[in-house]
């Protein structure tokens, strides 16, 4: 009886204190999905990586929050010169950066000598930093910054930083605001370097962000504190990554306000979290696309009407509610229909096992043997690729088609199928960057030969469409390029390379008492506009 | 026993009955290891006639059916009696040809670590020096990495299907074989009717197979007997990370694994799966049970 | 004792020979490639490639990569993380606290509820309480733990709201330092009120899981061992004398009965290990058991052999440990080898 009175003053105390705390610091705590690699997104290439840096970064410009326009941010305005060529950032004035953990004090305020040292770091080999942390900058170097930068130098004052470019590029403003580009502290390098613990520079962050570094601990949190920098004061004063990998168990965490927001529920789960009162669930169309390729180059895939049978038989409508649990929708093109230049215009392929079957016969295939190829991995544009590959052949097996499925590690999966080992297979893409190229020229994309680019997995090449993708990239007016990649659209509608199966919605329930939170079309999770009532 | 093997033609030949009602009047008397029995039994005959007993194709989707709840839940079809999984295929279908499948995979590594573990076993107590040496020590480096992370590494080399589960499964549960068969040989090695036969000009791997070995059967049996049901729990381990059976062979781990994400949603479609393991499981580790007690009182410590 | 044991240590440097070099060759025989795996569907041209194993020296000759890591081991290095970055060895002693502290609990948890279950049992041989228990102790062993664990999580925490699902700590209302790594022992020295009591909490679920196969195999083992030292003659003499049951297998009994459930308690730490990966697994827990999975899938050749080593080289500590307890309870068996 005693230790049973004993126990509950403790508990009411301590639920005390806990409500005394929650008035005195407001505490946002985010269930993520896994552990980031490090802190630096220009050695980084995970969606869990940049969300673990991001609080504590800014780039020269940033998408608007929510949308994939780009606006001002350390930069406060720049000019791009009429031969396309030079494009000069004016830095904004009076910029803080945080302190660091480790002792580290800021005596200045960012220059350009800080943009400068960001980009050195990943361009130049001779760069002090280049080596530390096995530096691989992966997304520099995909982006084709190497292939695209001349040089990167100070202007007339610190506060001016001067981008050559070898040829236009009209994408280049927006892959500035990609993560990679994060500016960072060229005074904070120093100090580490003259301390003899460089390595420190990737796993204890300073930037000029709005959240400040306080700790992690791998597998389990991550926590930043708000930092009065040059877009305000956060309205939170604490911000909490919750390293979860479960998301069951994320949502179980939120249900109980052990986090307030959370990433990727669980599809089959979404009916019972909608009817959670506390909860609300946010949706965003998804700038992805997951798809079945059929490899041209092997017969009888070679066909374009046998590419078109298989596209006749696959029940899509099927694998929206068992594979995307109704969180996608049907993809017609390419790209998403939020992204412009998407051809309202097209229609989609129709589901029809007795025409795909006489399509396939007139086609004079029959005993066709198969294999379907699916991801080890859950992705982001494919949350169950095995399910979806049992439906395919289940499907398959309808028009008379034996398939046999076909899986390897996840990094050799990718490799054989740019290898184009597959006869079939299933693969997808999340856009970078918000710009249709990164559709169309990076997955149907061949080379100047007419040989397939490795991410174009169907190893289709039409000299036509080629020729309409390539003209898009080098000109600068969108509404003339929107019109060169509704005609892509067109040809690849009617040559069927590959068949899109879905772009999946993106869902992210919050508690109802967070305010100001937005869902990016490009699967970042930003805090900076966030309240909490 | 030691008596007569002296003998070494009468051990050879085959048990007289004597015995065997013996020990099946012992094993009667333990009710439940004659329950475990019945329900291996029970699977065993599923397992075997499963294309006959079941009602559809383990691997037919029906479209528009998929995660309907077993017959006594609301909701549920009377045609699909447990229901049906996340892409519409019926799961009493699914389980009984589960069982051939997870007893396949039990029964291959039993047999397969049988003859290895005595292989092993055995060369290891008669050749003795160096063979002895380096038999044990990869024994204790096996049992020094935990059992599923070295079983994961192994399927991760030689790639993820059923053959390589049972491959995997034997590796990591050889060493129990292999230091039982050589502990058992030890003993037996010190006694008289060895000695009598070796003195009488016993060849060396007559000896060990006809005189030694016989006589180590009975903690063997009951080995295999835990063996069986440890197989079968470590492959379902496997299939439930993704390593076992590939798709869509209706392997029980695999079933769990596949479901997962709709486990608060439909926890049917998860429970039956985990069922069957555990009563296949629950009922050999019951029959061992009672073949250890009535084999060799002497072994009820272990 | 001393000759006793240098000679068992020196036997085990064959071992850890033989150890690292198959650590070595099975994580190289993995297929896949870590610079690839990490590169998702992006990919990565050959040049960069070919540049990227030059940097990360995977482009060496691979008896020059052993004689490297075989070097490292030497001087106490491990190597680096190919992910992290991080030294393996850091990386392994931040996660290592989960996972003891995971095991302990769920040891003593298997020995607090075991023994007595064994000893119940033992003495009402044949009875309803033996039958019952033996009964759940046979369950508990053929129990598959990753499906066990979803069933606790589905109506523990999901459907009766008991337990937290994942994780370690509460982190909204606590906040102290990792010092010693253990939640159990950081929250008392934080000196936050209900901080110790949240980590309990945190902990109970998963140690109940991943203790369920040791609990049935103590219970099992004590029931064996007591009933065949009820048998011997001493207690048979002391029940004579007229002294208590209590007392009988209290005191006289359970003392020896425990010596061989010692044993299998050492003898399930290699299990324990085993079990903790699929635990760790299901409840989201910061330990070297998830880790290793994970350095398998994201083929992390240091992290993976690294870790491998350090495993082993503890289950082959503790075995030793075992051997040299047993040595001191029963005499006898120094002797004997």
């Amino acid at each position: 009886m005693k230790i049973r009175i004993l126990l509950g003053a403790a508990l009411l105390a301590s639920s005390m204190l806990a409500a005394n705390a929650a008035e005195a610091a407001k505490t946002l705590v985010y269930c993520s999905e896994g552990s980031p690699e490090n802190f630096t997104p220009a050695i980084n290439t995970t969606g869990t990586s940049f969300d673990a840096a991001r609080p504590v970064y800014n780039r020269l410009v940033q998408f608007t929050p929510g949308t994939t326009e780009v606006e001002p941010a350390l930069a406060e305005s720049w000019t791009v010169s009429p031969d396309g060529l030079t494009i000069t950032f004016k830095l904004r004035p009076g910029v803080k950066f945080h302190s660091g953990v480790n002792g580290f004090t800021p005596t200045r305020d960012l220059t350009a000598e800080d943009v400068i040292w960001s980009f050195d770091r990943q361009s130049k080999p001779d760069h002090p930093y280049a080596k530390i942390s096995g530096g691989s900058f992966d997304y520099f170097n995909d982006m084709g910054m190497p292939d695209l930068l001349e040089s990167i130098t100070k202007g007339d004052d610190d506060l001016t930083v001067i981008f050559k470019l070898k040829k236009p590029n009209a994408p280049i403003i927006a892959n500035l605001a990609m993560d990679f580009a994060a500016i960072q502290s060229a005074e904070y390098a120093r100090y580490l370097l003259d301390k003899g613990t460089p390595e420190q520079f990737d796993q204890i962050p300073v930037g000029t962000g709005s959240f400040e570094f306080v700790a992690y601990q791998k597998d389990a949190v991550i926590r930043f504190k708000a930092f009065d920098g040059w877009a305000g004061k956060p309205k939170i004063d604490n911000l909490v990554y919750a390293i979860t990998p479960d998301a069951t168990a994320r949502y179980a965490k939120l249900k109980a306000n052990e986090c307030q927001v959370m990433i990727a529920p669980n599809p089959a789960d979404l009916p019972e979290i909608k009817k959670n009162p506390d909860v609300k669930v946010l949706e965003q169309a998804g700038l992805n696309i997951g798809y079945y390729a059929m490899n041209n180059l092997k017969p009888p895939f070679d066909n374009r009407e046998v590419r078109k049978a298989f596209a006749m038989a696959v029940d899509r409508d099927a694998i929206l509610k068992e594979v995307y649990q109704g969180a996608g929708q049907k993809a017609t093109n390419l790209i998403p229909p939020t992204m412009w230049s998407y051809d309202e215009s097209i229609e989609g392929v129709e589901y029809n096992p007795e025409k795909a079957k006489k399509m396939l016969a007139d086609a004079g295939v029959k005993d066709l043997k198969i294999d379907i190829w699916w991801m080890p991995v859950q992705r982001p544009y494919n949350p169950n690729a095995k399910r979806m590959a049992e439906m395919i052949q289940a499907d398959l097996a309808r028009i008379g088609v034996e398939s046999t499925l076909v899986s390897y590690e996840w990094g050799e999966y990718r490799k054989r199928m740019q290898a184009g080992e597959h006869m079939t297979g299933m693969l997808g893409w999340t856009g970078d960057n918000g710009d249709p190229d990164n559709f169309f020229g990076v997955l149907l994309g061949c080379n100047s030969e007419g040989k397939p680019n490795s991410n174009n997995i169907p190893k289709w090449c039409n000299a036509k469409f080629q020729d309409v993708v390539n003209r898009a990239v080098q000109i600068t007016d969108q509404n003339e390029r929107a019109k060169l990649y509704k005609e892509a659209q067109k040809i690849q509608a009617e040559e069927m390379p590959q068949l899109n199966i879905a772009h999946s919605t993106v869902y992210e329930p919050i508690r109802t008492n967070v305010k100001g939170y937005k869902v990016s079309p490009l699967g970042a999770h930003e805090f900076q506009n966030v309240e909490l009532e | 026993m030691p008596g007569d093997a002296s003998l070494p033609a009468a051990a050879a030949a085959p048990a007289p009955p004597g015995p065997f009602r013996a020990f099946w009047r012992a094993f009667r008397e333990n009710r439940g290891a004659v329950l475990g029995l019945a329900v291996v039994g029970f699977i065993l005959f599923v397992a075997v006639f499963a294309p006959l007993l079941a009602p559809y194709s383990p691997i037919e989707q029906f479209r528009g059916f998929s995660k309907l709840p077993p017959f006594w839940v609301e909701g549920s079809d009377p045609r699909f009696i447990l229901g049906t999984d996340a892409v519409g295929r019926d799961m009493l279908s699914r389980l009984m040809y589960g069982a051939r499948v997870s007893l396949f995979i039990g029964l291959s590594v039993m047999v397969v670590s049988m003859v290895a573990g005595v292989a092993l076993g055995l060369s290891a107590a008669f050749f003795g020096g160096i063979i002895d040496v380096i038999i044990i020590r990869v024994m204790d480096l096996i049992m020094a990495i935990p059992s599923l992370v070295l079983a994961i590494l192994i399927i991760a080399i030689i790639g993820p299907n059923l053959a390589n589960t049972i491959a995997a499964v034997t590796v990591v549960g050889l060493p129990r074989y292999v230091r039982l068969v050589r502990a058992s040989a030890l003993t037996e090695l010190t006694r008289d009717y060895v000695t009598a036969a070796r003195v009488s000009g016993v060849g060396r791997f007559r000896l060990m197979t006809v005189t030694v070995l016989p006589n180590c059967l009975a903690p063997l049996i009951v080995q295999a007997a835990l063996g069986l049901s440890d197989a079968i729990l470590e492959a379902a381990g496997l299939g439930f990370l993704g390593l076992g059976a590939q798709p869509p062979t209706p392997e029980w781990g695999a079933m769990l694994a596949d479901t997962r994400d709709l486990m608060l949603s439909h926890p049917w479609v998860m429970a039956f799966p985990g069922l069957a393991i555990l009563t296949t499981v629950l009922a050999i580790n019951l029959m061992g049970d009672g073949l250890r007690d009535a084999l060799d009182p002497r072994l009820r410590r272990s | 004792m001393i000759r006793f044991l240098l000679r068992r240590l020196a036997l085990t440097i064959p071992t850890f020979i033989a150890l690292m070099f198959i650590t070595f060759v099975m994580v190289r025989l993995v297929p896949g490639d870590p610079i690839e795996v990490r590169r998702g569907e992006r990919g990565i041209s050959p040049e960069r490639l070919a540049q990227l194993r030059h940097e990360m020296g995977l482009d060496q000759p691979v008896w020059k990569q052993f004689l490297d890591y075989a070097n490292g081991l030497l001087h106490g290095d491990f190597g680096t993380s190919l992910v992290s970055k991080s030294p393996v060895l850091h990386e392994f002693f931040t996660l290592f606290p989960a996972t003891v502290e995971l095991t302990l609990t769920a040891m003593l948890f298997a020995v607090v509820l075991g023994v007595p279950a064994g000893v119940i049992a033992a003495s009402r041989r044949g009875g309803f309480y033996d039958q019952t228990l033996m009964g759940l102790a046979l369950t508990g062993y053929s129990m598959p733990i990753f499906w066990w664990g979803l069933i606790l999580v589905l109506v523990m925490s999901n459907t009766l709201g008991l337990t937290p699902v994942s994780g370690r700590t509460d982190l909204i209302n606590y906040f102290y330092d990792p010092v010693t790594g253990f939640a159990l022992i950081d929250s008392l020295l934080s000196g936050q009120e209900g901080a110790f009591g949240d980590a309990v909490h945190h902990l109970i679920l998963p140690m109940i899981v991943l203790g369920t196969l040791p609990l049935a195999v103590i219970a099992r083992m004590t029931r064996s061992s007591m009933l065949e030292v009820l048998e011997e003659d001493y207690v048979r003499t002391a029940r004579a004398k007229g002294l208590s049951w209590t007392r009988v297998v209290g005191v006289h009994a359970l003392r020896n009965a425990l010596i061989p459930v010692v044993t299998v308690i050492g003898l399930q730490v290699g299990g324990l290990l085993a079990g903790a990966v699929l635990t760790e697994t299901i409840f989201s827990w910061p330990g070297v058991g998830k880790w290793l999975i994970e350095s398998i899938n994201r083929r992390d050749y240091p992290a993976l052999q690294g870790g491998i080593m350090l495993i082993a080289t503890i289950v082959i500590i503790v075995n030793l440990l075992v051997d040299m307890l047993y040595g001191l309870i029963n005499p006898r068996i120094r002797h004997a080898r």
